[in-house]
């Protein structure tokens, strides 16, 4: 392909980007920006160059040994629900914005571990960054079909302009604001879209491979079977190999957390705790998806292209072989988005560290305390925008003069070695309170030393002097000193082995240090947040403890040159109103000073901020002991407010409940009330109706027989009438309170119906009223055969009294249900009238309705039918559908 | 002769008053609820009306207004004669506009005679 025209692509693609970035940082509440689906994707910018080309030239070498790199990760996943969202409370909650603020915060904000943190991440990331560069270089020669012209001048290679672009790009969108730890939206969703797009392309030419060039996946495993190196690349190879397993999946294990872009992408740029669980498990898919084809891939390139020099490049060359440069084409635009995801993160991350925790606090502080807010600002985007460009630059430089001889894979691991040595640090201070800043910094220093002596020394031997006799023969000829076989162990790569060393010395010098002594009281209680961060999230900035003397106004100062004077104010005046503090007070707490670090670390560091506040603060040393009462005793109010809380939350509660109970009790007096009335007035009708009649007679002594016969008579029908009420109304309130006994045993139904209607059969005939019992079969049923009959004589009673003689009917019906009967009772009278229904059921109802004649009943017949159906766990109800007469029915339980 | 009007829905009641009075040489008459007593107190003008208050239909209450609103019977004396005896139902009664509130059970003795008092 013409060289200008693939360069007119890649511009237009870079443009593209570009667009994309712009779009995302213009429109950064859109919910196509703030999802958890871009989180995920931006964590792909672990898989680089190295996944997309490198994977391919190790599977084709040594077999499936390139897994190692995902299984780290995927073995980390389900851990990060824990670990990870603890690493992300703690960094939004200090404002964190690179892994070097981490770490440096931690030890009690040690600008001299910030600062070795970030010497490390640059030692160990730029080489990386270069071998980026040098996979753009060569897929570029590759699919352009140029010879090398890197070597005659800088100017005339491509892959200087597109780090260029990268430089400028990641400097515009990544120095938008002063304050590191915000969000940049921009390059996040360029990130995710190239994850998307490095994805799609990979997956393609694997399937272009597979399934176009091959027949499937067993066709190129039966014809790769056939190659002489096919068993190597496929076997196991013991024990010692199972330590190089094991030893690159830690490795890879501890890169997901403490690559400088693996910290950005996950802590810095995370925006919610939840899209932690979207990611456990599609990360993990995303991997997988990528390692589908490697092997195939490797194989189909053994198979096609044995004189290949550069196995890394079967992806683009097995398209190229078949004269399919649209697929090559895509393939290139996959690695180039690989690639420039990773320099873009790296870089950006890499940049902050630098200013702030490099830069900055090594020696720009004065020049800030004496600058106005604008010119600071400035100042720090100038710092982080020169150091984006320096980096990529000294990368671009690194890999023309080193990395020619270097295959993706090794300098990746190498890298991720370096990058290994914050571990113990980083892991064990997360859970252990004692880890000491001294600690720290020893363990790094010996860790790096002794990378550099097993990894980085024989390659520079080998550069100097020509030959391998460092490797061979040891540092001064000394056997246990051979920097691949240190002390003797000779089963490992060099890899595996440099990380073995240097991890072991790292971790045990660590762990020695930190017992032997203890660190300052700032460590501890920097130690002690970090540690029990869920403690002290309540605390907030009290769980910070300082005692000194500092005045407001001084502190205001201080913010006023990096926050201007508006934010400073804004961010003041929350400030006393979280705490409830006074506008006018003098003098400042511990709070504020921690308040304010915070605010200056997002923009110049933890290291720089504690620097800059203390210049301002006369700060009295606290000693450990005190430190640890303090935020015990800070911890034991916070405690103590709580149970506060609960207690009075609590009493809330009861004093509900029991204005609840008291109004339903109230509610229960004047039903109570109500009914006491309605039976007094009751009780008096017949009274009066006797007391009158035997006034009567008594005053009457000429009265006919006839008429005294009559009034005698009514006196006993009142009494009469009077009783039953009595009766009614204890039964009632029987069957209310729950206090009647029911003897509940199986009965056979249509026996106590004929019962019932026995009961009524004489009345029934003196009106000439026909009572039919339908469909009378035998069903059984548990109730109490006495309160039935009651039931159902009473609905007998109602259907008599509202039926007309002579043409009356009333018929009773039984249904077997699968886990009740029903039973109903209709007639063919009036009717109950809409209005009453609602009523009929109530005690003393009596409808409007009625013949003008007072029927006979007490006002409690259907009350006490629904009390005795309800006792049985059954309903009672009126058929409203029934037009012809009455209907009323009731179910029970069988 | 003076001309009573019995409402009450209590046959047996009725049956008692309507004999007490009819021997004090009173011409009575009897409904059954409040829509009866109103057609038969226009029709008759009875000189008072015992009136019930719980009835079916029209209760005491709202018959008592409509006596009142009749012009014809405004010389009509209403006695309640009610077993709801709560100071607030006989205030309630009396602010209605009845002449008086008797509770129930009563002494036929007495309310024949205090319906005598009231008529002089």
């Amino acid at each position: 392909m013409n060289n200008y025209f693939l360069i007119s692509i890649i511009i237009a693609y870079l443009a593209c980007l570009f667009f994309i970035a712009f779009w995302a940082e213009k429109n950064s509440k859109s919910k196509w920006v703030n999802n958890p689906y871009i989180y995920v994707l931006s964590l792909a910018v672990y898989c680089s160059a190295w996944t997309y080309y490198g994977s391919v030239g190790i599977a084709s070498q040594s077999g499936i040994s390139f897994l190692t790199i995902y299984l780290g990760p995927v073995i980390s996943l389900p851990l990060w629900i824990l670990v990870m969202r603890k690493i992300i409370r703690i960094s939004k909650q200090h404002k964190i914005s690179s892994i070097a603020d981490f770490i440096s915060l931690r030890y009690g904000n040690s600008r001299f571990l910030g600062a070795l943190v970030t010497m490390i991440c640059v030692f160990g990331i730029v080489p990386y960054i270069s071998l980026q560069l040098k996979a753009i270089s060569e897929t570029f020669e590759i699919i352009t079909d140029e010879t090398s012209y890197i070597s005659t001048s800088v100017l005339d290679d491509s892959t200087f302009y597109i780090a260029v672009l990268l430089a400028i790009f990641v400097a515009f969108f990544g120095t938008q604001a002063t304050d590191a730890s915000q969000r940049r939206k921009g390059i996040m969703t360029t990130v995710a879209v190239e994850s998307i797009l490095k994805l799609i392309f990979f997956l393609i030419a694997g399937i272009y491979v597979t399934f176009f060039l091959f027949d499937g996946t067993t066709d190129i495993y039966q014809k790769a079977s056939q190659l002489e190196n096919f068993k190597a690349i496929t076997s196991f190879n013991g024990l010692e190999a199972g330590f190089n397993w094991m030893f690159t999946i830690m490795l890879s294990f501890f890169a997901i957390f403490l690559l400088p872009r693996q910290f950005h992408v996950a802590v810095v740029e995370n925006d919610r705790e939840k899209y932690l669980k979207k990611a456990i498990w599609l990360f993990p898919l995303y991997l997988l998806l990528f390692n589908v084809f490697v092997i195939f891939i490797a194989w189909a390139g053994n198979l096609s292209l044995p004189g290949a020099v550069n196995h890394d490049y079967y992806t683009l060359l097995l398209p190229l072989q078949n004269n399919n440069l649209a697929l090559a084409t895509l393939v290139f635009f996959g690695g180039f988005s690989a690639v420039i995801s990773m320099v873009v993160v790296s870089t950006l991350a890499l940049s902050t560290m630098l200013s702030n925790n490099l830069i900055i606090p090594y020696g720009f502080l004065d020049k800030f305390i004496k600058g106005n807010p604008q010119k600071n600002a400035n100042y720090i985007k100038n710092i982080r925008r020169i150091s984006i460009f320096s980096l990529i630059i000294i990368a671009y430089f690194f890999y023309i003069n080193f990395s020619y001889e270097l295959s993706l894979f090794s300098i990746g691991l190498i890298s991720f070695v370096v990058i290994a040595q914050l571990a113990p640090s980083f892991f064990i201070g997360l859970f252990w309170n004692r880890g000491s800043a001294k600690a720290a910094k020893t363990g790094m220093i010996i860790g790096t030393l002794m990378v550099i002596y097993t990894l980085i020394l024989p390659f520079v031997f080998n550069v100097l002097t020509g030959n391998n006799t460092f490797v061979e023969k040891g540092l001064f000829g000394i056997e246990l000193l051979k920097p691949y076989q240190f002390l003797g162990i000779d089963f490992l790569s060099p890899e595996a082995h440099a990380f073995f060393w240097s991890m072991f010395l790292n971790t045990f010098s660590f762990l020695v240090i930190s017992i032997r002594s203890k660190g300052n009281y700032r460590e501890r209680n920097y130690a002690e947040m970090f540690v029990n961060s869920s403690n002290y999230t309540n605390l907030q900035d009290g769980a910070y403890v300082w005692k000194g003397e500092a005045y407001v106004s001084d502190i205001r100062n201080v913010l006023n040159r990096f926050l201007g004077e508006e934010r400073t104010e804004r961010a003041l005046h929350l400030f006393n109103l979280k705490y409830g503090i006074s506008k006018e007070e003098e003098m400042a707490d511990a709070r504020l000073i921690n308040f304010s670090e915070k605010l200056l670390t997002g923009s110049i560091g933890s290291a720089s901020a504690r620097i800059l506040i203390s210049s301002v603060a006369k700060e009295q040393p606290v000693s450990l002991l005190e430190v640890l009462k303090i935020l015990e005793e800070s911890k034991e109010t916070i405690a103590v407010n709580k149970v506060l809380k609960e207690k009075s939350d609590e009493l809330t509660q009861l004093t509900e409940q029991l204005r609840n109970a008291n109004s339903e009790l109230l509610e229960q007096d004047r039903l109570k009330d109500e009914f006491l009335d309605t039976i007094a007035h009751e009780l008096k009708t017949p009274i009066t109706s006797i007391k009158a009649a035997s006034e009567v007679l008594t005053d009457e002594e000429s009265m006919p027989d006839e008429l005294r016969n009559k009034f005698l008579e009514n006196i006993v029908i009142d009494a009469d009438r009077l009783a039953r009420l009595i009766h009614d109304i204890l039964d009632f309130e029987k069957l209310s309170g729950g206090r009647e006994y029911l003897e509940i045993q199986p009965n056979p139904m249509h026996g106590t119906i004929k019962k019932a209607i026995m009961g009524v059969h004489q009345i029934a005939q003196n009106k000439g009223i026909k009572v039919e019992y339908q469909n009378d079969v035998l069903i059984n049923a548990s109730y109490d055969e006495d309160r039935m009959l009651q039931v159902l004589t009473n609905l007998l009673s109602n259907a008599l009294k509202f039926t007309e003689p002579n043409t009356g009917i009333i018929t009773i019906a039984t249904q077997d249900k699968k886990h009740q009967i029903e039973v109903a009772v209709a007639d063919n009278g009036k009717g109950i009238p809409k209005e009453d229904m609602k009523y009929i059921f109530d005690k003393f109802y009596q409808s409007k309705y009625q013949n003008i004649k007072k029927p006979i009943g007490s006002g409690l017949g259907l009350a006490i039918s629904k009390k005795i159906v309800e006792s049985h766990r059954g309903t009672i109800w009126i058929d409203k559908k029934y037009k012809t007469g009455a209907r009323v029915v009731f179910t029970i339980p069988k | 002769m003076k001309k009573i009007l019995i409402v009450d829905d209590e046959p047996n009641i009725v049956m008692s008053l309507e004999y007490s009075f009819k021997k004090k040489n009173f011409e009575v008459y009897i409904a059954r609820d409040g829509n009866e007593a109103l057609q038969i107190a226009v029709d008759k003008t009875p000189d008072v009306v015992l009136l019930d208050i719980m009835m079916p239909n029209v209760d005491g209450y709202e018959t008592l207004k409509q006596i009142k609103n009749n012009n014809t019977l405004k010389n009509t004396k209403v006695v309640f004669l009610s077993a709801k005896n709560k100071a607030t139902d006989i205030e309630k009664g009396l602010q209605l506009g009845a002449d008086k509130y008797l509770t129930k059970p009563f002494s036929v003795k007495k309310l024949v005679s205090e319906i005598n008092d009231l008529l002089q």
